[in-house]
């Protein structure tokens, strides 16, 4: 998977996003990704990765290796 | 409705230990990255936890993913409830979130 790919099912799946990607190892398997959003706010840590796992369909493991999430609210 | 035996299995694990790691490799020798360092938060903060390898068993493995909804390995359980893998471990930890949860929840 390269990173555009990652960020573009990102911002299908959670509206409004802004994503910062890194390809930890320039292998396009190994990646870090901080994901800004307001669909995020009120939830907890776990529910807000969980939405950035499902937007990537099930590629976790599969055709994705690693992916280090952070996640973060705008601030208000 | 029959349960499958090896999520029953996890199930009771979590249930029955304080705090439980599902990990590559062992606390003595983490096998990856991301589970080395969510042991090396529960060291320097002296707490006693159970490890299960997955390496070793590729049904729990999988079954732990399926249990959680969880793809990733590693993850922590504290109580009985999935804290996360290894970014929300550190965040937690980081914010001092962790310690206080721990304190919250009677482990120290």
């Amino acid at each position: 998977m390269s990173a555009h790919e990652i960020q573009t099912l990102i911002e299908q799946s959670i509206p409004n996003a802004i994503i910062e990607i890194r390809d930890l190892a320039g292998d396009n398997d190994h990646f870090a990704v901080q994901v800004t959003a307001e669909a995020f706010r009120g939830k907890t840590r776990i529910q807000q990765h969980q939405m950035v796992y499902q937007a990537l369909g099930g590629r976790m493991g599969e055709q994705l290796h690693a992916l280090s999430v952070v996640t973060k609210i705008p601030s208000a | 409705m029959e349960q499958n035996p090896i999520l029953k299995k996890i199930d009771e694990d979590i249930k029955t230990n304080s705090v439980i790691l599902y990990m590559k490799g062992t606390k003595e020798r983490p096998e990856c990255g991301f589970s080395s360092v969510v042991v090396q938060v529960l060291k320097t903060l002296e707490i006693p936890f159970k490890d299960v390898n997955v390496l070793t068993d590729p049904e729990i493995r999988q079954g732990i993913k399926d249990y959680s909804n969880w793809p990733t390995i590693p993850q922590l359980y504290i109580k009985g409830e999935f804290i996360g893998g290894c970014d929300i471990v550190r965040e937690m930890y980081q914010t001092g979130e962790l310690q206080q949860y721990l304190k919250d929840k009677e482990v120290i």
